[in-house]
């Protein structure tokens, strides 16, 4: 398979000589769901965030596709994200808009200002939002408001948001950590599945290693800025947990 | 014995001290002011006799006068109050967005546009008002932009306030998107800080309605130029209609004001 995405050399720093990435070097394929486990602050948000440069990488290249991300800026930099979805631990809906309307936010990207200010979207998003909606189960929902929904289904509008932008690749930083267990399940099928769907890779930043063996064709495993395992769950060992999470108690 | 520790005290010896010092200060602070303001007490003493008396010639009030003028100069004041409003919203809009440092990450341009919205609230309204008789010659032009100066301060503060504390996730979930600047103030910022915008403009004109019935007191147009006639000749039963008019005007904003604003949370 094609390399899609190709991470080289990537170091991040927030405060100049203290680096969060140590050097990441990572091919990503057309296909299949990574997960990227690792404890709290060793920097699996960072790097997903790097790829859409919602954090702007200190060095280092993201080759998408044969552009290059990490330097571009302005319409460039928007270009690049609208082919890039992405899907939030806390959802990141807009509290106070309908979920259709959050849906069409995926659409800002190519309508213009006036046309967004009125609503007025092409009918072949408004379609695709609807058909959407059928997808994620939550069909008749249009009109209700984001901030009455709950979590899981908060979180199934965030996915239908980011693929209304048609993305090329979906990126979920923690995206069922403020869920419940089955919620939690729902989700990573979701995800799963419509990669599979859209014949696009997903990326998934999570803490539940056991979701990650279920659903991932490919685990990575960071610690302290670096990556220590890279390859399909199957191989995943105590030992690399052990590795990448450190101590071994917790694994009983 | 230990029961002898065990007692617990709200203020340590220090904070006591502190505290009784203050007070003191604080009494010594009031008995130089009054000696400060010279109060005649002569006068004082005399007080409810005047106000009694001024009453007696207020009443009753000069209902008559009400359709030959008062009428007039009460829809002044709402289209000074309103008009004012309207007009603080479109500076105060662009103020507030520069002011906001997550939407204008420049010091500089903040800065500048938070001098603005301090020097626009810095001035009272009586004193924009004055200056823009001078600027308008007398009548409501000058007191709607005495209004509209003052106001912006106003609302664009506290629009500035209310934009910079709307949540950063769904900025952020928009910029993820590909959505320009403009779009996200459209889809982000405007839902989210909507309530409060509309509650800033209600509450402002609000206040606006009572500030323009007495603006005319330096001739910007409305009530107050009535009033001030009225209080000029001695005419006590008018100055008593213009009075009640007031009070019922502010009652029935305040209803308004209740009902919309239940309204938009």
């Amino acid at each position: 398979m094609a390399v899609v995405l190709s991470i080289k050399g990537l170091v991040k720093a927030y405060r100049p000589g203290v680096p969060v990435l140590k050097g990441i070097d990572l091919d990503f394929e057309e296909r299949g769901l990574t997960a990227i486990i690792g404890s709290s602050g060793t920097g699996k948000s960072t790097l997903v965030r790097s790829v859409n440069r919602l954090v702007n990488p200190t060095e280092g290249s993201i080759l998408f596709k044969g552009q290059e991300l990490s330097r571009i800026e302005g319409k460039a930099l928007r270009e690049a994200r609208r082919r890039i979805g992405m899907v939030f631990q806390e959802y990141n809906l807009v509290e106070r808009l309908t979920v259709m309307e959050n849906l069409l936010t995926g659409r800002l990207g190519y309508v213009g200002l006036f046309d967004a200010w009125l609503r007025r979207f092409p009918a072949d998003d408004v379609a695709y939002a609807f058909r959407l909606l059928d997808v994620i189960g939550l069909a008749g929902f249009a009109n209700q408001r984001a901030d009455s929904l709950s979590g899981g289904q908060r979180q199934r509008v965030g996915i239908a948001r980011a693929l209304m932008q048609r993305p090329e690749i979906l990126l979920a930083d923690e995206p069922t950590s403020s869920l419940d267990p089955k919620t939690s399940v729902e989700i990573m099928e979701l995800l799963k599945f419509q990669g599979i769907d859209h014949n696009i890779p997903v990326l998934v930043n999570i803490h539940d290693v056991d979701l990650a063996r279920r659903f991932a064709d490919r685990i990575i495993g960071m610690t302290g800025g670096t990556v220590v395992f890279d390859g399909p769950p199957e191989q995943l060992s105590d030992d690399h947990l052990k590795l990448i999470y450190g101590g071994e108690g917790w694994l009983q | 014995m230990a029961a002898v520790s065990a007692v617990w005290q709200r203020h340590s010896r220090g904070q006591k001290l502190a505290r009784t010092v203050l007070w003191l200060l604080v009494a010594a602070a009031v008995a130089a002011s009054l000696k400060g303001i010279d109060v005649i007490w002569e006068f004082l003493w005399d007080a409810p006799e005047q106000v009694a008396d001024m009453a007696w010639r207020m009443w009753p009030p000069d209902l008559a006068y009400y359709p030959q003028e008062v009428h007039k100069a009460l829809m002044e004041t709402f289209h000074i109050a309103t008009v004012g409003t309207i007009f603080s919203m479109l500076f105060a809009l662009p103020l507030a967005i520069l002011a906001a440092h997550n939407l204008t990450p420049n010091k500089a341009l903040n800065l500048f546009a938070k001098t603005c919205l301090v020097a626009s609230r810095s001035v009272n309204s009586l004193v924009w008002a004055l200056l823009f008789v001078a600027v308008f010659g007398p009548g409501p032009m000058a007191g709607t932009v005495a209004i509209a100066f003052r106001s912006i301060g106003f609302v664009g503060k506290l629009l500035g306030e209310a934009l910079e504390e709307v949540h950063f996730g769904a900025i952020e979930a928009l910029k993820a998107a590909g959505a320009t600047q403009t779009s996200q103030i459209l889809y982000g910022y405007w839902p989210a800080v909507k309530p409060a915008f509309w509650s800033i403009m209600l509450l402002r004109w609000d206040i606006n309605i009572r500030e323009s019935s007495v603006l005319g007191l330096v001739g910007a147009g409305g009530l107050g130029m009535i009033m001030n006639a009225a209080i000029d000749t001695f005419q006590w039963e008018r100055v008593a209609t213009i009075l009640l008019t007031i009070f019922a005007v502010v009652v029935v904003v305040e209803i308004v004001v209740t009902f919309f604003r239940r309204r938009l949370i």
